[in-house]
């Protein structure tokens, strides 16, 4: 990377030598989302314009299409992060609650600074609610159909049950919320995206969407590449192993889920019990004269101990179980592009038998489908790449938080239990 | 501790063996059998060791050896037996008496009764417990023939019965205060206890699921396989390691149990002195009624009412010869009754010093194996921890090679 731009004032940008290559096999600590490469190098327009040579020095051919999104693919991968080159930073904070007289509901203080130069001015500070990143999701959704989209938090949640008002409740959304702005802004692509930039910046979002709205009834759902109708002979291996591994993927976090659910609900009647337990030997020592220092310090032991545990459960609930969740839905976003994919090789496909059955001389192969494809699979197969590394570290670091927790329940009961 | 058998002899329950016999009403039973082994301790390192001794022993002979104990020492803390059948069991552990970890259980409580009668200063020196160590034939026949099973039946009914003591001893009701209070204490604790370990239980075999799952996840990853892999085994490793961890924490509830039994026997020495004093006192009462009945007869008034008075007053007096006769017969019953009374006294003094002293005795004992008890305890718990550490800390390196 050549001059670098002034480095802005962050949240917490890591320098180069701390940040590992995405595709490295050494292990990281809490890296965040600094996987996809830098967002100046990578539109598919300015490849004409770079010195195309690979790191290694080797001389690209660039005359067909194929192996400039295929030379595309590799730069993507191969590109060392620059912290210095991010020019993009978006934080979700501050959770308000709002009661009107038809509703109450939360909003989110969205802050972006960045010095790109789509953006009028270096900082942004707006309010959001769920509803506008939902919005968000859909509008990202139909305008970039081949891309994967970050998952939102559930959307529903059943009233009776949870509080949607509890701080823990509101907590997990927002950080779910600050995750999914911020995958976004490291994607190459989608964060360009002209809602993105919409989202992060409009005083008044609800005029803008009603404003696309308009807009798109007039014009007729044009963007989608979606095309209904094609059936597809057959997956090309490389996706139907992917969509294999999804499914797999899918059903085990959902028993690691199931799982975690349980143990938390175990911990949680054994806490119970505990509660009752250590009272006891307090009641104990009330009766005796000697042993009343002891048998004090045994219910006092286990009152702590009860503290320890209750801070584990919490942080597994917490911390945990919406990663898994996330990854879920995650993996069920991945299938719905393999389907889209499909389709779009499908259309591709009969539209070349219907060509060939018509005999015609010109190459009328619609060279746009050709490209989409091309790209749904540089685009597959890089964030299929990127998101099996982020579930290395993602895992990692919740392993180690959760061995963490363990850790600090065990040791807790070690300096307590000294009679 | 002067001169008591356990300095002088080694005393082992070693072995458990399951038997089938004919019982006393010639019905097939099976039944655990107990080997005791003894050894004289030499008091000299050289020389050659004396040779072991055994006999074997069923339960409800040691309990007859406790009965007789209880009613022939009725002044002494006896120590307890352990329980009968499994009580306080958490769902795992069986409350089948035929049950292999009850069986080895039990042993240790019966070996741990035995080393406590035999540390005991008093107790230690009773010939029946001496042969029941040591002479496996004949052993029922000498305890019956003691007679101890007639002081037995009257000592159960005057255990439950009961009374009201004028002026009872306020240390004895104190100590029979705190007995209730600490066997309702340790029941209570050992029920939660039960409950705790039960669901301990179950939170570390739920982990176990996880290790199949990262099992079966593995083979669909890459990279991520061998680190999930292994992690998983760690997490079947945690699942088991519960076994041995409860199975310890056994011996503890054991422990308290032993004190939860031993509160019984120490109330039952609070009954004892409590009907010794409602003896006293019933024998002073009677002794006094006679004596004014005597004055009544010789001085002729009547100044409590009796239904004798008031017939004769009705039906008319008593010649002096039957009158004489009277008084005499009830000398003679005031002359016994003080003599009575003079030894009871003596006995309920003797027996006050004896009880105490004994109860001083237990005090002390309680403290210390409470003390000891709980240490291991928390050391039992600390060791959990530790290895839940180190299981965890397996894990965490397995996921950071993912």
């Amino acid at each position: 990377a050549a001059s670098a731009p002034k480095p802005l004032p962050s949240s917490g940008p890591k320098s180069l030598r701390e940040m590992p290559h995405p595709l490295a096999t050494s292990s990281s600590e809490e890296m965040g989302p600094a996987l996809t490469p830098s967002p100046d190098l990578l539109l598919p327009r300015s490849i004409a314009d770079k010195d195309l040579s690979l790191p290694n020095g080797t001389p690209v051919d660039t005359s067909s299409p194929a192996s400039s999104s295929s030379l595309l693919n590799r730069l993507q991968l191969d590109d060392d992060l620059d912290v210095e080159t991010r020019d993009l930073f978006v934080t979700v904070d501050d959770p308000k609650k709002h009661v009107c007289t038809m509703e109450t509901y939360i909003t989110y203080r969205v802050t972006t600074k960045t010095t790109r130069a789509e953006f009028d001015l270096p900082e942004y500070s707006v309010r959001r609610r769920y509803q506008d990143f939902d919005w968000l999701r859909n509008k990202l959704e139909e305008s970039q159909p081949t891309h994967l989209i970050p998952p939102l938090p559930e959307k529903f949640v059943v009233k009776g049950v949870v509080d949607r008002f509890s701080e823990e409740f509101v907590e997990t959304r927002r950080k779910a919320l600050d995750k999914f702005l911020k995958r976004i802004t490291d994607h190459p692509v989608l964060s360009f995206n002209e809602h993105f930039n919409v989202f992060l910046t409009a005083k008044d979002l609800n005029a803008y969407k009603k404003q696309g709205m308009a807009l798109l009834s007039k014009m007729g759902e044009s963007v989608k590449y979606v095309t209904g109708g094609y059936k597809l002979r057959s997956r090309p291996l490389e996706f139907a192993a992917i969509g294999d591994y999804l499914d797999t993927f899918s059903l085990k976090l959902g028993t690691i889920d199931r799982i975690a659910q349980r143990i938390i609900k175990e911990q949680l009647e054994y806490l119970v019990e505990l509660r009752e337990y250590g009272p006891v030997y307090s009641t104990w020592g009330g009766l005796e004269v000697e042993l009343s220092e002891p048998l004090e310090g045994v219910s006092a032991c286990i009152g702590n101990c009860c503290t320890a545990l209750e801070e584990l459960s919490e942080d597994m609930t917490e911390d945990f179980l919406p990663v898994l969740r996330e990854y879920i839905l995650y993996a069920e976003s991945m299938k719905n592009v393999l389907k889209k994919r499909d389709q779009v090789q499908a259309e591709y496909e009969a539209k070349l038998e219907a060509v060939a059955l018509k005999r015609e001389d010109r190459p009328k192969v619609p060279t746009d489908v050709e490209k989409c494809q091309d790209r749904v699979e540089c685009f597959n197969a890089d964030l299929k790449a990127d998101t099996e590394r982020w579930q290395n570290n993602k895992r990692q670091d919740f392993r180690q938080l959760l061995m963490g927790m363990a850790d600090k329940n065990i040791q807790y009961y070690e300096k307590v239990c000294v009679t | 501790m002067e001169d008591c058998l356990a300095k002088k002899m080694e005393i082992t329950v070693s072995e458990a063996e399951k038997r089938t016999g004919r019982n006393a009403m010639n019905i097939q039973e099976t039944y655990t059998a107990y080997l005791i082994e003894t050894r004289a301790v030499e008091s000299q390192s050289e020389g050659p060791c004396a040779p072991v001794e055994s006999l074997w022993r069923r339960y409800s002979e040691f309990e007859l050896l406790r009965n007789y104990l209880s009613v022939t020492y009725p002044h002494i803390v006896v120590p307890p037996l352990p329980e009968k059948r499994a009580d306080f069991v958490w769902h795992k552990l069986s409350a089948d008496n035929m049950d292999p970890d009850f069986v080895e259980r039990r042993r240790i409580g019966l070996e741990s009764f035995l080393l406590r009668v035999a540390s005991h200063p008093v107790l230690c020196q009773d010939k029946i417990f001496y042969a029941f160590l040591m002479q496996e034939s004949g052993w029922k026949e000498m305890v019956n023939e003691t007679g101890f099973q007639l002081k037995a039946d009257s000592r159960l009914k005057a255990l439950n019965a009961t009374f009201r003591v004028k002026n009872p001893d306020k240390r004895f009701t104190e100590l029979k205060h705190y007995s209730d209070e600490l066997q309702s204490v340790i029941s209570h604790l050992l029920r939660v206890r039960a409950r705790v370990a039960d669901r301990l239980y179950g939170v570390y075999k739920v982990h176990g699921n996880y290790g199949r799952v990262f099992s079966e996840w593995s083979a669909i990853e890459k990279e991520m396989g061998d680190g999930l892999q292994s992690a998983g085994h760690h997490m079947d490793v945690y699942a088991a390691s519960i076994d041995d961890i409860l199975e310890e924490e056994e011996h503890y509830a054991d422990q308290l149990k032993e004190y939860l039994f031993y509160a019984e026997a120490l109330r039952a020495v609070c009954r004892k002195h409590e009907l010794m004093q409602y003896d006293l006192e019933m024998a002073a009462q009677d002794l006094t009624s006679k004596k004014q009945q005597c004055e009544e007869l010789a001085t002729g008034t009547v100044r409590t009412f009796s239904l004798k008075g008031m017939t004769s007053k009705l039906f008319g007096q008593e010649t002096p010869e039957q009158r004489e006769a009277k008084i005499k017969v009830l000398e003679e019953q005031i002359q016994e009754g003080e003599e009575q009374l003079k030894s009871k006294n003596l006995e309920g003094r003797d027996f006050v010093k004896s009880a105490w002293a004994d109860i001083e005795r237990f005090k002390e004992q309680k403290n210390h194996d409470l003390k000891e008890a709980l240490i291991s305890y928390a050391v039992m718990q600390i060791s959990m921890c530790k290895k839940g550490i180190q299981v965890w800390t397996n894990a965490k390196e397995c996921f950071s090679k993912m």
